[in-house]
């Protein structure tokens, strides 16, 4: 009894892991399901049929496409602008810093539904056509909080004292900034530009918004599917992604411990 | 606390470089500006939006009619409401549910640190609709879930407290209030871990060693420490939950309807924009209160 009590904590923890994998076993379980009918809701018979024919679904390569390009344009940009704010505000004092700090929180403050919402609005005043490029717009926008944030936490860490090393050793300031700021902010960055990829990629309520029936995202696609009947290959892609984000996150999570490993 | 360290180093930098004034600023336009335009803009046309009369096929004139806010409220409150309870309820739960994650990764995994919290943030890069349809795979009837839950009583008792209607899991309060925690809790996990990490464990050794109890430690120690992550974790799961319609319309009920679902139909099928925009426009302050309020009381302005 006493050892059940030492080890509490970790039988709460232990059961807080499995509330939040469940859903992905289910996911992973379900992709090699051949269902009866068109609700994939019960085990029938194990296939492999979705796994050899992904995109066998109409139209669900197609959206995984545009959500792939969505996500790569709309990170790197948000990444850029991101990165750019978290230096300033990491690295110099201005004037109207808490203002800034203001306008950047906000955008994490506020219901997706009213983001979108809002600039639906926007577009129907200037005219901007529903589709990618106010998607883009949209995606960008709410990202780049969230990168600012990532780089801010890093840029905060890193000692002023190696720039100054570097100036002492003669380099100017493009070359501190190339070859020994910018490597040593590459995790923040790295990081912010992942989560905004993960973010926009799964987007799908300001998406909604801004999208029009030509352009489909992956969680729109999966959302039109949910009233009709969910294919296999929807799980399939899931089990995908999970796997690669496993992938992604344990490849990130051992640089950077060969990285500390290396300084200390 | 982060914005101090922040301080701290610029000043220290700075006598070592000449620093131009303009940089900050031309560093800060390009993203502040496409804030500014993309963010801040739409909310004043979300305003103005929601004071025009007309419809789609005409075009719209801005009458100024403030009535449309009372129209809105009267009719829509019981989603507002709904929709803060769901979310305050999830948010209580994710707390109590993260808490000791966040608590056993910070302080007791050792070794396996890092093999946890890969788990815990992998799933936040799966969608979010694969997931919750998973849900409705878990709690309908033809599952194990329900049946078990059956068998225990579970089901009686939600019943009771009028948590479901009937004998099922699926498509009620319940499940829409799960799916809102599962959701949403890693957006309480990771600050909360942030927090706990940087707690000295020394520090409750030696509030063991002045005979503190496990729970004084906990209430006097522990607790007060990770404040920062507990305001952050509360903020990020609240926040996107109050506007979350998804988990709703997947596992709920036309009886769960929740607000950011009247303005998706408003706007995207119904097409009243001005109705719409109104709803909109009053949920963005009722949450932008709520949060000021929660974090001037909750003392940690820095925290921005």
């Amino acid at each position: 009894m006493t050892w059940v009590k030492k080890h509490l904590i970790a039988f709460a923890a232990l059961a807080v892991l499995v509330y939040m994998l469940v859903p992905n076993v289910i996911v992973a379980a379900f992709s090699f399901n051949d269902p009866k009918g068109k609700y994939n809701y019960n085990f029938n018979e194990f296939s492999t049929e979705a796994w050899t024919n992904p995109c066998g679904a109409q139209g669900i390569c197609e959206s995984l496409g545009l959500s792939l390009q969505v996500g790569v344009i709309a990170s790197l940009a948000a990444t850029v602008l991101g990165t750019m704010i978290a230096f300033a505000l990491g690295r110099y004092r201005f004037r109207g810093r808490s203002a800034t700090n203001l306008l950047i929180f906000m955008p994490m403050a506020t219901p997706e539904v009213v983001m979108g919402s809002s600039l639906l609005t926007l577009f129907l005043m200037l005219g901007v056509p529903s589709g990618r490029t106010a998607i883009l717009i949209a995606h960008i926008m709410f990202c780049v909080s969230f990168v600012v944030v990532a780089v801010k936490a890093r840029v905060a860490t890193l000692d002023p004292k190696l720039e100054e090393a570097a100036a002492d050793l003669g380099a100017n300031p493009r070359q501190t900034f190339l070859r020994v700021t910018l490597p040593l902010a590459a995790p923040g960055i790295a990081a912010g530009g992942l989560l905004a990829f993960s973010l926009s990629f799964d987007d799908y309520i300001i998406t909604n918004f801004n999208a029009s029936p030509s352009s489909i995202t992956f969680p729109m696609y999966v959302w039109g599917a949910s009233a009709r009947g969910v294919p296999v290959q929807v799980y399939v892609i899931g089990t995908v992604m999970f796997l690669l984000a496993l992938v992604v996150v344990m490849v990130g999570q051992l640089i950077s411990s060969r990285r500390n490993r290396q300084v200390v | 606390m982060a914005e101090a360290a922040v301080l701290s180093t610029g000043s220290a930098a700075a006598p070592s470089r000449r620093r131009r004034s303009w940089v900050p600023y031309a560093l800060l336009l390009p993203g502040l500006l496409w804030l500014v335009v993309f963010f801040v803009l739409p909310m004043v046309t979300l305003a103005s939006q929601s004071l025009q009369e007309g419809n789609v096929d005409d075009g719209y004139v801005f009458t100024g009619n403030v009535g449309i806010y009372v129209d809105a409220l009267q009719q829509y409150w019981p989603q507002y409401v709904r929709s803060l309870v769901y979310a305050g309820t999830a948010t209580v739960l994710a707390l109590l549910l993260g808490y000791p994650l966040a608590y056993f990764i910070a302080q007791k995994a050792g070794r396996y640190k890092n093999l946890i919290l890969v788990l815990v943030i992998a799933p936040f890069f799966t969608s979010f609709l694969i997931r919750t349809l998973a849900w409705r795979t878990i709690l309908s009837d033809d599952w194990f879930v329900t049946e078990w839950a059956q068998k225990l009583h579970i089901t009686d008792f939600l019943q009771a407290v009028g948590l479901t209607s009937n004998d099922s899991l699926l498509s009620s309060k319940f499940a829409v209030i799960m799916g809102l925690t599962y959701n949403f809790l890693p957006f309480m996990i990771l600050p909360l871990y942030t927090s706990l990490e940087r707690l000295d464990p020394r520090l409750i050794e030696a509030a063991g060693d002045l005979y503190a109890s496990a729970w004084q430690t906990f209430r006097r120690v522990t607790w007060p420490l990770s404040l920062p992550g507990v305001v952050a974790g509360t903020l990020l799961t609240f926040i996107p939950a109050a506007g979350d319609f998804i988990n709703a319309r997947l596992l709920g009920n036309t009886q769960t309807t929740m607000i950011g679902s009247v303005i998706d139909s408003q706007f995207l099928r119904v097409l009243d924009y001005p109705l719409a925009a109104a709803l909109s426009f009053i949920l963005l302050i009722i949450i932008v209160t709520m949060v000021s309020v929660y974090v001037r009381r909750a003392g940690t302005e820095e925290l921005l």
